[in-house]
């Protein structure tokens, strides 16, 4: 009845790969793939003339500070992108990547953060998947479960093949996502921050079965900002600066931080922004008390105080906890444990209302996805959280006022649009963000918490943004601000909180800190302290 | 992990669990009104015949994470085609050519509609539903067209085979298909992919869109042959056949333990799900309850059967 579905076993050809891959174990410092002189451009220049070699069997560290240019080199190598000039070289001969499939072909598979595995499905049909082994003319469930098993045990990942994917842990479905991808014949895998959402065990799991792969022969490409993960596990390391190559060679004998230092080193971003010393009163009460804050059994025991008039920064890498914490205040996480104080009054979230009520607002990390409804307007957008308290009677929305009140924030905030009838998606990343501030600045919050607000906008409007933020601060209310660019954090926080692994591991005044070094340096590990 | 025994998923044997004390209650309480005779528990299965194999092609549309409400108004049309087809030939080879190509176009036309033009499949087959009914009450101007075949009513309707009622022996056969076809084969696989995750499904080098249109045209083949079975066991073509009937499906495959949203289900579990809404039925009747009361209860069972399986399956 389903023709179209019986195809070739696919064992066979996976096993002559994994001969192939054996033999060609012995032929390391080969170069499996090379990419010379990309280019790419967005309006403005990304990449320019990178180039970048991998070798039989190795992992290859990618490193680089935000908008260096490595996400969109990953792009081109996998077919996401297309390149505006240059020359990618599989094992000797020019390849044609256009396409994700191209990149499929030669053998080149990205592991994606996210989980893209079948979450309703076992690993062992996930693993099989688009591929499944017949024996006549039906799935052969034991030999594919078997096969599935041995994949799985000769990368060292103990999983059950029966069990669900969406059972699994992040960790372990990042790993079933890795042999999936091997055992499609993957021999060039990317890891894009493949730690970020991992337990310290599962990172241990994770980099067991990176040096299984090795020795398999597979090379590997690692994402990270990490660096006692990258001094770890890579043997070699290629750092980015503004779409150039600032350094590449060895792992073995580079220290953090030269690393940092090729990272920072005098970085167009560095000298963007200027830090001023502003003033409030450090002796005042708190506004925004945390004691001993459990979001989960990883993200436990946050406690720090927030002033009138004051911002302070959390930094941290990804994956340490800095969303969940922000989220847990606003109340779209429920807390496990810990007291919340705004103001002197201990306040019990029951969801994001009894958050904004009691004058709490979250500028989200998601823009696209949780800051705004990207189908309506300019003005829906920005009255949403506002349209209660502009009903008539109750009943109906006051359209006068809704308007004036959009006109205002959109003068005010030099949001650039046809109208307040547009269609928000239409608008650049900068504008968008201007409006999910607008929206909570109508709120008139106590403290404004803002979760990488500068993600994916325009340099003109990062400055307004961050001018914004220092106002709604001088105004005598808190600011939580958190952001990867330890520039930006730098220039507007008057404290900062590092944070590492669910755990706070420092705090130190804006004044303290001599150079982004330092604080780079001090969010990379959960002992160093500052000062 | 891989030490750790398997936890029992109450999720997938809610329906089983409530079948059997749904079915424990009735019999209970409705013993002396004839529940438990043998002759009843057949009747029931003869009359849930149509729903049941409907909800076979039911299982593999909503594990795609897709929904078809053009089933009820097909059976129909397909009924109206095949009594005429009767009347003028008497040729039943002919019949169930007609019958079935008209479900099979009808699939098709469902699966491009959502495939090709995109529409949401609520809407598209929600259209469809209307069109086939609205033709099936034009073709004949609401006229029923008996069947005077034997043999057809015997082979699709009223016969048996060593005491064995026909319908039941098509639903043992249709069920045996599609068990095979979901469980057994890259297909079933296929279809909860796409509906677990289109994308990953798409990466796996799965033509997710062919996936979708199958499962449409299976539906309209079934529901097509549900229709067939209707003008056999009515011998009778009627444009009102299968009025309702794709809630009933939708109802016995959730019951069954298919996600709406896709990517779970089983077809073995649609078929517990609308043989327990024939016994509901049924009961209902025994019980005295006026048609009115009849649907309020029949409303509630379902909410309750539902949420009680959601909570399942949250539990885990």
């Amino acid at each position: 009845m389903y023709t179209m579905y019986r195809r070739r076993s696919g064992w066979q050809k996976r096993q002559k790969i994994k001969n192939y891959q054996m033999e060609s174990v012995n032929k390391m410092n080969q170069n499996v793939l090379e990419m010379r002189g990309i280019e790419k451009a967005f309006a403005v220049p990304v990449l320019k003339g990178v180039d970048f070699s991998l070798k039989q069997g190795e992992v290859h560290a990618l490193v680089g500070g935000n908008g260096a240019g490595k996400s969109t080199l990953m792009k081109i190598m996998t077919g996401v992108y297309s390149k505006d000039a240059g020359d990618i070289f599989v094992r000797g001969n020019k390849a044609d990547i256009n396409h994700i499939h191209d990149a499929k072909d030669y053998g080149i598979a990205m592991i994606f953060q996210e989980m893209s595995l079948v979450q309703t499905m076992s690993v062992a049909e996930n693993i099989f998947l688009g591929q499944e082994v017949l024996k006549n003319g039906f799935c052969d469930t034991a030999f594919m479960t078997e096969k599935a098993a041995e994949v799985l045990e000769d990368l060292g990942i103990q999983v059950n093949p029966l069990a669900k994917v969406g059972e699994l842990s992040v960790g372990l479905g990042q790993m079933v996502e890795i042999a999936k991808a091997v055992s499609k014949d993957a021999k060039i895998l990317v890891l894009d921050e493949p730690t970020a959402s991992l337990s310290d065990s599962e990172i241990k799991q994770l980099f067991r079965m990176i040096r299984n792969l090795k020795k398999k022969g597979v090379s590997m490409v690692y994402i990270s900002h990490r660096m006692n993960e990258i001094l770890e596990i890579a043997d070699s390391i290629t750092i980015l600066r503004d779409g150039n190559v600032v350094h590449t060679g060895k792992v073995f004998g580079i220290t953090m931080d030269e690393i940092i230092g090729y990272v920072i080193g005098g970085s167009s971003s560095n000298n963007q922004f200027v830090w001023k010393e502003r003033e409030y009163n450090r002796e005042g009460p708190d506004l925004l008390t945390v004691e001993h804050l459990k979001v989960n059994d990883w993200i436990n025991d946050i406690s720090f105080s927030l002033k009138s008039g004051e911002i302070l920064g959390l930094a941290g890498l990804m994956g340490s906890g800095r969303t969940e914490i922000l989220e847990t205040l606003f109340g779209v996480r429920k807390k496990e444990a810990g007291i919340i104080k705004l103001a002197g009054k201990a306040i019990i979230h029951k969801g994001s209302k009894s958050a904004v009520d009691s004058g709490l607002a979250l500028v989200p990390e998601d823009r696209r996805r949780q800051g705004l409804i990207l189908d309506h307007s300019v003005k829906e957008n920005t009255i949403l959280p506002k349209i209660k308290k502009i009903a008539k009677n109750k009943f109906f929305i006051d359209e006068k006022t809704a308007n004036s009140i959009v006109e205002e924030n959109i003068k005010k905030l030099n949001v650039v649009t046809d109208g307040i009838h547009k269609r928000i998606n239409l608008l650049s990343g900068g504008n968008q963000q201007k409006i999910v501030i607008a929206k909570w600045l109508n709120m008139n919050p106590l403290v404004m918490m803002l979760d990488e607000p500068t993600a994916g906008v325009d340099i003109g409007a990062k400055g307004e943004i961050i001018e914004l933020i220092r106002q709604f601060a001088d105004a005598g209310k808190g600011v939580i601000f958190v952001s990867s660019e330890l520039a930006e954090l730098m220039a507007v926080s008057d404290r900062i909180i590092t944070l590492y692994s669910g755990k706070i591991t420092g705090e130190i005044e804006r004044k303290g800190i001599k150079s982004e070094e330092e604080l780079q340096y001090a969010i990379q590990s959960e002992k160093y302290s500052m000062g | 992990m891989p030490s750790k025994v398997k936890n029992i998923q109450w999720d997938k044997y809610m329906v089983y669990i409530i079948f059997v004390i749904v079915f424990a209650l009735f019999g209970i309480f409705l013993g002396n009104k004839g529940f438990l005779s043998s002759n009843n528990i057949m009747n029931v299965l003869r009359q849930t015949t149509t729903i049941s194999i409907v909800a076979v092609a039911g299982t593999f549309v909503m594990a795609s994470g897709q929904i078809d409400l053009s089933v009820g108004s097909v059976a129909a049309m397909t009924a109206m085609f095949v009594s005429l087809v009767l009347q003028s030939t008497n040729s039943i080879l002919l019949a169930l050519v007609v019958g079935l190509g008209f479900g099979l176009i009808v699939g098709l036309v469902n699966g491009l509609l959502v495939t090709k033009l995109r529409l949401p499949a609520f809407l598209a087959t929600m259209g469809m539903m209307q069109v086939v009914r609205g033709s099936a009450m034009w073709i004949t101007n609401t006229a029923a067209v008996p069947i005077a075949n034997k043999t057809y009513n015997n082979a699709f309707g009223i016969g048996s085979i060593f005491g064995i009622p026909v319908l039941i022996l098509w639903t043992i056969l249709f069920y045996v298909i599609g068990i095979l076809l979901f469980n057994k084969m890259p297909f079933g696989r296929h279809v909860l992919a796409t509906g677990g995750n289109e994308v990953s499904a798409g990466y796996s080098g799965i033509n997710t869109e062919k996936v979708k249109v199958a499962a449409f045209v299976m539906s309209g083949i079934l529901s097509a042959f549900a229709g067939i079975l209707y003008a056999g066991r009515m011998q009778a073509g009627r444009y009102s056949f299968g009025d309702g009937d794709e809630m009933s499906v939708i109802a016995a495959v959730v019951l069954g333990g298919t996600a709406m949203s896709g990517g779970t289900g089983s077809v073995i579990g649609a078929l517990f799900g609308s043989v327990l809404m024939g016994f509901i039925n049924n009961a209902l009747i025994l019980a005295g309850l006026s048609t009115a009361q009849q649907t309020i209860v029949k409303g509630g069972i379902i909410i309750a059967a539902v949420a009680l399986s959601n909570l399942a399956q949250k539990k885990k």
